[in-house]
């Protein structure tokens, strides 16, 4: 054998020798992997933003955009927990009352009567989300009880439990959040130099991994992308990281100067980062693929199903938990009227215009990002033109259908050739 | 990391059996790979295997034949260890095994294809043919090392009609799942690898490619077990046969024995006039 089996382009099937004759859409193919539900989002995403733009031009101005990520922030995290048990095919609808119930928790106790150090109020609240979600999981399948029904009966119950704690603090059904520390995962900003560096930083470091794994791929006489995508991409990351410290770093208070990037920003991207490297890097993130997609085989080849899929409820508990305090920070308080129902709802919404499936097995975090963003931009954006709650509705719902239609006749046309 | 020595020492348990290898059963035992010896399986009341007889040597196919309930099935599952045998005795190399479970089978070397495949569609041929045993680098997934040493494991089989080997399993034809499945066995250092049905689903052309596959096995030393239905396949394929008949071994030996019609007869009536007189002018 002197050929490589992938420089042989295989003559089995007739639509390989079509993709062949036009080597050009070959190469995007394998650019993304599949993953080309992304692109035709990206779009949709641009025509949103270029729609509120022309009706009102305080869209783009730094000031709303700084809020509009902000907004996204808690959609992106509450999506992220959600793909944990997508992955799997499973489904936590409790997430959105347990998010609010591990922030109510957290509120309670650095402030009200206890005045407990914030970072142990942050750390028990969550813990309780963590364990949460670990007995939902346990019910899941130690019982064999479907997530769904586990999961809504925990969407009534912990929505319980949040009223009944909220209202016996006697503080008219709002816990205010009076903790410096805590207020400022939102309204903290880093200084502007700090901002640049950060994002600048983060840029090299990204790309300084891509062009490793890219030269370690050649030097093991792998096939790699060509240098043009690798170039475009370093390109494309250090045009986001300079559009936003711009962005961040614009003056956005028309009485003083509040300047930098919120805190809140660094915390979605570093769970965004443990999340992706979890599933990419590590043989648990394989493992919840491998389940996903057939627990069967997974099962037969030696893995602990079971182990895992209690991991993944418990991880989509800990990132709720974190989606509530950044809520609970966004509005300066927990109430009792938390719409959990209607947030775990967004997060499902926002991973599935990203791209994940419900069925299990396909997915990624960047999904939550993607999703979050643009469902907070139809929020933010609707608001802004003076539109009716109504109307939001009716349009994330159609965006909703939308994404998943484009996202399934992209995936038909992609199947036939592979 | 399992290792197999660790796993292999409890399946060979010395308790109660502490003959040498080979000593007080047949030549047939010492020199084949697996010999079975006296298998029977029951379900309760009912007779599933009755005394199993067959070898199966390295570096050869042996074809298992049978009608749909002939106990094909159970047979391999006892040897492949979903099953326990009720009585009978299992020898891998000459020494008497006992396997209680896959694990087991699969820490002596034997691995079990089976019609399914048991293959995620949504991962890459690289991602299956690793499940369940990556290659880590300080925690992390060496997606570089495995990558090579699945192209190798499948230049090594001549299995060269797949683009990459960073393309969906579900994107693959029913040859080149067979194909990967077997290479997953394959790169498991398995010496026995057990195949149901592996040409069952397939077109003319998928069904060359596997047969090829087979036969690059055994080149290999490694020794195939293979259940089939169909004729055709067995006779371009196999170097051995067994004939099962309801639930026991009636006809076994080299494949020069038997033609097509012979083979028939056994499947359907469990005895053949013309494999008897063959066997009895060869002696």
């Amino acid at each position: 054998m002197s050929v490589l089996p992938d420089e042989l382009s295989a003559n089995v099937d007739h639509d390989d020798q079509a993709v062949a004759k036009r080597p050009y859409i070959q190469q995007l193919r394998k650019i993304y992997q599949g993953d080309t539900g992304l692109i035709p989002i990206i779009i949709g995403l641009v025509c949103l933003v270029i729609y509120f733009q022309a009706r009102n031009s305080i869209f783009l101005s730094s000031g709303n955009l700084t809020n509009l990520f902000i907004q996204s922030t808690a959609f992106i995290l509450l999506s992220m927990a959600e793909i944990w048990l997508l992955l799997l095919g499973e489904i936590d609808l409790s997430l959105g009352f347990v998010s609010g119930l591990g922030a109510a928790v957290t509120v309670i106790l650095v402030d009200t009567k206890y005045h407990w150090a914030w970072y142990l109020a942050v750390l028990v609240g969550l813990a309780i989300t963590t364990a949460i979600g670990a007995m939902s999981g346990f019910l899941v399948i130690r019982l064999r009880l479907p997530s769904f029904i586990v999961t809504l009966a925990g969407l009534l119950g912990y929505q319980g439990v949040l009223i009944y704690l909220v209202d016996r603090q006697g503080t008219g059904g709002v816990v205010p959040l009076q903790n410096s520390v805590i207020r400022n995962f939102v309204y903290g900003d880093f200084t502007p130099i700090a901002t640049w560096i950060f994002l600048v930083a983060l840029a090299v470091l990204f790309s300084i991994f891509m062009l490793r794994s890219e030269r370690r791929r050649r030097s093991s006489g792998l096939q790699s992308r060509p240098h043009w995508v690798t170039i475009l991409k370093i390109v494309l990351l250090a045009a986001v990281a300079v559009f936003l410290a711009i962005v961040f770093n614009t003056n956005r208070s028309t009485f003083t100067v509040i300047r930098g990037m919120p805190f809140a920003i660094p915390i979605v991207m570093a769970m965004l980062g443990a999340g992706s490297f979890v599933l990419i890097k590590t043989k648990a993130g394989r493992y919840l693929y491998a389940i996903g997609g057939n627990s069967e085989a997974a099962r037969r080849s030696g893995v602990n199903i079971n182990r895992f899929r209690l991991m993944a409820f418990a991880f989509g508990g800990l990132t709720a938990g974190i989606s509530g305090l950044l809520y609970a920070s966004n509005l300066g308080g927990i109430s009792d009227g938390i719409d959990g129902g209607n947030l775990v709802l967004y997060a499902v919404a926002g991973a599935v215009i990203g791209g994940t499936s419900l069925f299990g097995g396909r997915g990624k975090m960047v999904h939550a990002l993607v999703g979050g963003v643009i469902i907070a931009t139809i929020y933010n954006g609707m608001a802004l033109i003076g539109m009716s709650a109504a109307t939001q509705y009716i349009a994330t719902g159609l965006v909703l259908v939308a994404a998943v239609a484009i996202d399934s006749v992209a995936r038909r046309g992609s199947t036939v050739t592979g | 990391m399992e290792s197999t020595s660790e796993l292999a020492d409890p399946v060979r348990s010395g308790s109660g059996h502490d003959e040498p290898a080979g000593s007080g059963v047949d030549s047939s035992v010492s020199q084949s790979l697996l010999s079975l010896r006296g298998i029977s399986k029951n379900f309760g009341p009912v007779q599933a295997l009755q005394d199993c007889d067959l070898d199966v040597p390295a570096g050869e196919v042996t074809a298992l034949l049978g009608d749909n309930g002939a106990g094909k099935s159970t047979f391999i599952k006892c040897i492949s260890g979903i099953y326990a045998p009720s009585a009978g005795k299992m020898y891998w190399r000459g020494a008497e095994v006992h396997v209680h479970s896959p694990r087991d089978a699969a820490a002596l070397g034997i691995a079990t294809v089976y019609q399914d495949l048991a293959l995620c569609d949504n991962l890459d041929i690289v991602q299956n043919m690793y499940l369940g045993r990556e290659e880590t680098k300080i925690g992390m997934l060496d997606e570089i090392k495995m990558e090579v040493a699945t192209k190798q494991t499948l230049m090594d089989l001549s299995v060269t009609t797949v683009q990459s080997v960073r393309q969906l399993v579900g994107s693959l034809s029913g040859g080149q799942r067979q194909a990967v499945a077997v290479a997953r066995a394959v790169m498991r250092d398995s010496q026995l690898v057990i195949m149901d049905e592996p040409t069952a689903a397939l077109g003319v052309t998928q069904t060359k490619l596997v047969l090829e596959l087979i036969r690059t096995l055994a080149s290999k030393g490694i020794a195939v077990l293979v259940i089939s239905h169909n004729l055709t396949d067995v006779f371009t394929v196999a170097d051995r046969i067994a004939v099962m008949h309801l639930g026991t071994i009636v006809s076994h030996g080299p494949i020069a024995n038997y033609d097509t019609t012979s083979a028939v007869e056994l499947i359907t009536t469990g005895e053949s006039s013309r494999v008897a007189s063959r066997l009895a002018s060869s002696l």
